[in-house]
């Protein structure tokens, strides 16, 4: 039997009340909706889409930071759904989070050494001297020294405090890492370091990511596979190589279309998608992607079509959820 | 406290004339009322025959005597560690109040959250002044429910504060890395949150001093607080009441009166220094 993937999560949806109705369905807003989703052991996995499409809210309900609506979440195969929060923590240990922006994930009150150090408290193995020494190790490997333990987060620039950041999240080795817009915040100039470091201690430590962006181009360099998130629902997910070289989902064409070029004689067909994206209080009947799609058709408006998983002509396999490709 | 002390805050604090003139009336104030009774040989509590009753001020007495002939000068000391001992003390039971309900109500929500603001809701929803008469009269006037009185009630703005700042600080990333690498409740609480909540608690501790000590007063010149023989500095001016006292005899309620107004401005120059200091926005 093959083991179990690092990571499955199955039709998980997390929904936030809005509104009380009587005699009627209460309004929800589906952040995420029906969402499934394998991730192996030392992959990344790529989770783009626009703002508001529900990819932190997936990644932070993936953690049980949000109490999940429904589905199941299993790690390592084991059903972590319905842990309580003292089930959680032996594994909390495992599965860590970065944060976009690193002027708010860290206490402005804490030194460095003292951010860095919590998650070795919580764990609570190691004698005093031994978390100091494990501190200053981490902080060696996100190319910071040991200058940076007593400082305080005001005293950094955004680069090193991301870089504490993802100390702090990989100081207890876990295996799988959610990177939640890790660089967005950072100036171009540091991005791509932290980018390069990112995928240093990927390689480096065998760790499996969870890479969530709306930078198609940073998700291209980075994962290995990608998922396409619109309105709470994946719309496509597939290889990194098939997905840039041969997107099937209008949307995906659409936001590969959108993606720079830096060579001013080149020609795109670009796609240029009309509207606003629909409110997520009151998404569109049908497919989600329906009012914008420039293939939709009448059935597009009536029923959603599901994620299934299709063949290329290449024999590669993918999931799309839409009508021209079943 | 080196670090305090090179603090930006502190910086600013320390650089703030009108703070620093507070400071020094309080602390003037305080060092007077509790040292001085040490090297004095002073009697509050029995009455002077050879200098008789109503006395101005002379070399015996040097703010004179009251009605019953008890020394003033000696009245106006001992009354001034009540006055500030009742203010002080209020405000701590306040803040050991105020501070872990805020708390709770902002990082929980729910229903602590609806209990204890809608508790708070209806304290602040009666004037206070006459809660306090009531309450005083029925437990009785004396120091300890004086204060404690007016500690507790004071919990509602401490409490309001607080519970305002957890609400944006439970949302930070901050506190959701906490939870992420399994830190459990109340580390998270009293180690993340509440250092990143308090500062705007310290300006409003010295407001509070400063409205506690007018309190009492109030409520000892209106014969509900601090009891003869004990001295407090509104039960001194108590004695005003009387038109006879007021008009002829200034003596006795103008050194206690001048007192309150002192450390009230003293309290209410540190609490809008340290408010300014804490504020990044004033230079």
């Amino acid at each position: 039997m093959m083991a179990a993937p690092l990571l499955e999560i199955r039709n998980v949806k997390k929904y936030f009340p809005v509104k009380k109705v009587r005699n009627g369905e209460d309004i929800v807003v589906k952040a995420v909706d029906q969402i499934d989703l394998m991730v192996e052991q030392g992959e990344i996995v790529g989770l783009v889409g626009e703002s508001g499409c529900g990819k932190s809210t997936l990644g932070k309900t993936i953690l049980k930071l949000h109490d999940i609506t429904d589905g199941q979440i299993l790690f390592h195969g084991e059903d972590i759904t319905r842990y309580s929060e003292s089930q959680m923590r032996p594994l909390r240990e495992k599965m860590q989070i970065i944060f976009q922006d690193p002027y708010a994930s860290l206490n402005p009150k804490k030194k460095v050494v003292q951010s860095v150090m919590a998650p070795l408290n919580v764990v609570g193995r190691d004698s005093k001297e031994e978390r100091l020494e494990k501190v200053k190790a981490i902080l060696n490997e996100v190319g910071l020294n040991e200058k940076f333990l007593e400082k305080f987060p005001h005293e950094m620039s955004g680069g090193q405090r991301q870089r504490v950041v993802i100390a702090r999240a990989l100081i207890n080795n876990p295996e799988l890492v959610i990177c939640d817009e890790p660089v967005s915040a950072l100036d171009v100039s540091v991005r791509s370091q932290v980018l390069n470091l990112l995928k240093d201690l990927q390689r480096d430590r065998n760790l499996t990511y969870i890479f969530i962006s709306h930078d198609l181009s940073v998700v291209e360099y980075l994962c290995d596979k990608v998922a396409v998130m619109y309105l709470g629902r994946i719309m496509e997910f597939a290889d990194k190589k098939h997905l840039y070289g041969n997107p099937l989902h209008p949307y995906t064409r659409a936001l590969l279309s959108a993606i720079p070029v830096p060579d001013i004689h080149a020609e795109k067909d670009e796609i240029i998608l009309q509207g606003e994206v629909p409110s997520p209080l009151h998404p569109p009947k049908g497919c989600l992607f329906s009012t914008r799609c420039p293939n939709a058709s009448e059935r597009c408006h009536k029923e959603a079509p599901a994620l299934k998983e299709i063949t290329d002509r290449d024999g590669t396999k993918r999931n799309v959820a839409c009508f021209l490709h079943t | 406290m080196k670090k305090i002390m090179q603090s930006q805050a502190m910086k600013k604090f320390l650089h703030n004339k009108k703070a620093m003139l507070g400071l020094f009336i309080v602390l003037f104030l305080m060092a007077v009322v509790v040292f001085l009774p040490l090297f004095m040989d002073l009697d509050p509590y029995t009455t002077d025959r050879a200098a008789g009753f109503n006395k101005p001020p002379s070399d015996a007495h040097i703010l004179g005597t009251d009605d019953v002939g008890r020394d003033l000068f000696a009245r106006l000391l001992y009354g001034g560690r009540i006055s500030l001992f009742v203010g002080i003390t209020s405000t701590i039971i306040s803040v050991l109040v105020g501070i872990p309900l805020g708390l709770i109500a902002g990082y929980f929500r729910g229903a602590a959250e609806s209990i204890i603001m809608r508790t708070a809701d209806a304290f602040m929803s009666f004037p206070s002044m006459v809660l306090i008469l009531v309450l005083v009269a029925v437990f009785g006037p004396s120091i300890l429910t004086v204060t404690v009185v007016i500690g507790v009630l004071g919990w509602t703005a401490i409490a309001k504060l607080i519970y305002g700042n957890v609400l944006s600080i439970r949302e930070r990333e901050y506190i959701q890395a906490t939870k992420a690498v399994g830190m459990k409740t109340m580390p998270i609480l009293f180690a993340e949150v509440l250092p990143n909540a308090i500062p705007p608690v310290w300006a409003n501790i010295s407001f509070r001093v400063a409205g506690a000590i007018l309190t009492e007063s109030s409520l000892s010149f209106l014969g509900m607080g601090v009891q003869t023989p004990q001295a407090s500095w509104g039960n001194i001016i108590f004695a005003a009441q009387n038109l006879m006292v007021l008009t002829a005899r200034p003596w006795v309620w103008l050194p206690p009166g001048l007192c309150i107004i002192l450390v009230v401005i003293g309290f209410n120059f540190i609490g809008e220094g340290v408010r300014d200091a804490l504020d990044p926005k004033t230079k």
